[in-house]
């Protein structure tokens, strides 16, 4: 492999430093040409991937792997003499190596798709320069072992994902879906800010693992605790507090709601660091278990009710993607809730929410894809105002179905897999919950058949007679997307015990994680 | 190296896949068995619309709102409820925010302590 | 106990911030009960470091060599530019919003329910 010591040895700061040059680059590449500053983007972002690959190969056959910023050697967390680790500290375990290749791969995906998407467009470069900004800072969430890094980056995924979804600045309604989901977003970092600052006052430290290890859980640590999954189940689209996010997805552009997804995944991301890492040890799991359960519970019977009732194309997603987070908090809080009972089945929920985490990514983003594709073809935002396109657009409707079958969890696509470890498992500890998830699925299923009959089937409208296929890059996107859609559903098995099994394992694994910082 | 375990069951995608061409295969060749042809051109092949002229195909297309009438219908008050909760103000948004995050301290602030 | 002051500010700045979020008609004025919970988390942060008799961090001509903790003030210089541009930003949008509708009240700005 080219360049592969320098990459183990410094990977975890080139996953973010890549995206980050490339970002303050492009303005000044894109001077030059629109094609050049497109192959500049892409590269950057296959970089990263390659950069991925190698340190996630390693993460994953030795355990976890620390960077620390400042030191002169970036393994070294205690320098001679020092106690605690003082300096930032970004610390990868398999969790997080699994979350920072589905962002990889979704803003890939995205970028590739807007390539053609948005060629008409002007304020391009701001545009890829926030998308490269954008995969930066939820690279950076995800790899991060410090409270207050965490804290920055997810300030910088809010100012990015709110200047991308105002990016029709032509319509009205644009403005207003970044106003408020901006003010949400704005919102909810105060609040973390403030609990990081109750915690620092109390035990003198920013870094996670020693925050872990000093922890008591008492009466300010147990508001620490509430604001944060407060906050950080809002930021991931969790009910009743879910209300900005429809607006966000629906307005963005589709390659950029397609990397909203990931940013919510972000976010869902540091509430199971939180929750399991940090508090981890001390936390009365019957009681914030149970909290995650109705969070969950709730916003899987309101996403799929609202789903129902739209006709805009994109809000619909959006709404079927809070009830798709849902399932992933209800697996992860079903693995909390019975965490120290012991029980076989608390390990295979975890693994079913964390697998349907990868899933969800895919088959929300594919759909989001196909409805960027109708909006390019059409022009209309409404279902109301389209028929009958699966006759010009043959490959777009295929994909659709695919991900129809897959959102809704029918074999033998993805989404079985994840949703039958979830539904069995869930089913021990209380059947009402499993019940609930699987009426869920079967409203999903019905929610996309209205959106196909009413979008793909029937005959053609006489204003959409002479609509043609999406161009090459959209198309390729979407197709990327399906080909992994059918192999993790033709393999779960593979998939489960090579990256989701780890994955799992590392989120219960406590004290590895604290084993690698060191120290008292 | 194909079947899925789960910690009560299995799945095997390639074994559903199998049965799902062998049942395909089956329908099929039972289909076989029906009417094979049928006059082009005259009354069989219109739309049986209660004896009057069908209207133009372009305007038989259901929209989308129309879809799931019925379903609407018969659960309407738990959309309504779902509706008037869901206003579009911006304060209502910091208001559930609120409400939740206050529940939340509530329930955990009153949960047990250190676990023993 | 006159120490606690600052603490009682903070939260009496994040009571009248929420409530200017969830209960003011125009979007100037939720714009600045943010900056207002904005500004009392910065006090918060700071208000963690002092130490009791305690000068400021500097070691040019100190008077003592008893200072108060540095790393909440560094937190809070980072917070506070990301709070510049915060508000720098979610104005932007009030401006857009003020010229596509027209009005800049919460009950109008309403094209996105249900």
């Amino acid at each position: 492999m080219i360049a592969e010591e320098f990459i183990l040895k410094h990977g975890p700061a080139l996953l973010v430093a890549i995206p980050l040059f490339a970002a303050f680059a492009t303005p000044f590449i894109s001077r030059l040409n629109e094609k050049v500053r497109n192959a500049w983007v892409l590269l950057a972002l296959l970089l990263n991937i390659y950069v991925l690959f190698i340190v996630g190969r390693n993460v994953y056959h030795h355990g976890i792997q620390l960077y620390v910023y400042g030191a002169s050697n970036p393994g070294l967390a205690l320098p001679s003499g020092y106690v605690i680790p003082v300096r930032i500290i970004f610390e990868l375990d398999a969790l997080s190596v699994f979350m920072a290749a589905i962002t990889m791969l979704l803003s890939f995906i995205g970028a590739l798709y807007s390539i053609s998407f948005l060629k008409e467009h002007d304020g391009l470069d701001k545009y890829y320069t926030l998308l490269l900004l954008m995969t930066a800072s939820m690279l950076g969430m995800e790899l991060t072992g410090d409270m207050f890094n965490l804290f920055v980056f997810l300030e910088i995924l809010s100012i990015a994902s709110c200047a991308l979804v105002a990016f029709r600045s032509e319509r009205g309604e644009s403005a207003e879906a970044a106003f408020k989901y901006m003010m949400m977003s704005s919102l909810g970092a105060m609040f973390v800010l403030f609990s990081i600052g109750v915690l620092y006052g109390q035990y003198d430290a920013l870094n996670m693992a020693v925050l872990s290890k000093r922890i008591e859980y008492n009466l300010l640590d147990k508001i620490a605790l509430a604001l944060l999954v407060a906050a950080f189940g809002m930021k991931a689209g969790g009910a009743p507090m879910h209300m900005a996010t429809p607006d966000a997805y629906g307005e963005a552009p589709a390659s950029i709601s397609i990397m909203l997804v990931g940013g919510s995944q972000a976010s869902l991301y540091a509430l199971f660091r939180v929750v399991f890492t940090i508090y981890g040890g001390m936390l009365d799991v019957t009681s914030v278990g149970w909290i995650i359960i109705a969070l969950a519970i709730i916003s899987i019977l309101i996403g799929v009710s609202m789903a129902l009732l739209q006709t805009d194309f994109k809000r619909l997603i959006g709404y079927s993607a809070i009830a798709e987070i849902g399932y992933m908090m209800l697996g992860v809080g079903v693995a909390l809730a019975v965490l120290n009972d012991g029980a076989t089945y608390g390990t295979k929920a975890l693994e079913g929410g964390i697998f349907h985490i990868l899933n969800d990514a895919l088959d929300i983003g594919l759909l989001f894809l196909v409805a960027g594709a109708v909006y390019y073809t059409t022009g209309k935002r409404s279902l109301n105002a389209v028929g009958g396109l699966a006759r010009n657009m043959k490959y777009t409707a295929f994909f659709f179905i695919i991900g129809m079958a897959a959102v809704s969890g029918l074999p033998p696509m993805n989404g079985f897999a994840s949703k039958l470890l979830i539904y069995e498992s869930v089913y021990q500890l209380n059947p009402v919950l499993s019940i609930i998830g699987i009426m869920a699925s079967i409203l999903m299923l019905a929610v996309f058949a209205k959106v196909f009959q009413s979008a793909f089937l029937g005959p053609t409208l006489p204003e959409h007679k002479d609509v043609g296929e999406v161009p090459a890059p959209m198309l390729l996107g979407m197709a990327l997307i399906t080909l992994l859609i059918i192999f993790i559903g033709l393999f779960p098995r593979f998939v489960l015990e090579h990256f989701v099994s780890p994955a799992a394992q590392a989120l219960l694994n406590r004290m590895a994680y604290l084993g690698a910082v060191g120290g008292a | 190296m194909f079947t899925l375990e789960t910690g009560s069951g299995l799945w095997n995608p390639l074994a559903w896949l199998i049965a799902a061409i062998v049942l395909f295969i089956i329908a099929y060749w039972i289909r076989t068995f029906g009417e094979k042809g049928y006059k082009k051109g005259t009354d069989q092949e219109k739309i049986f619309f209660a004896g009057n002229e069908a209207p133009a195909v372009e305007a038989q297309h259901v929209r989308a709102a129309n879809l799931y009438w019925g379903f609407k219908e018969g659960i309407g008050r738990w959309f309504e409820m779902l509706r008037d909760m869901h206003t579009g103000l911006a304060t209502d948004y910091v208001l559930w925010f609120i409400l939740t995050l206050a529940v939340i301290l509530i329930i955990i602030s009153l949960g047990k302590g250190v676990v023993q | 106990m006159i120490w606690n002051i600052p603490f009682v500010a903070v939260a009496i700045l994040i009571g009248l911030g929420v409530y200017a979020m969830m209960f003011k008609k125009n979007l100037i004025k939720i714009v600045i009960g943010l900056n207002l919970i904005e500004a009392a988390v910065n006090l918060f942060l700071i208000t963690l470091g002092y130490k009791k008799d305690a000068v400021a961090p500097i070691y040019t001509n100190a008077p003592s060599t008893n200072m108060v903790l540095p790393t909440p003030q560094a937190l809070t210089l980072t917070a506070i530019v990301i709070g510049v541009a915060t508000t720098a930003m979610i104005l932007s949008f009030v401006m857009m919003i003020y010229r596509r509708y027209g009005t800049i009240n919460v009950d109008e700005v309403r094209r996105l329910r249900e």
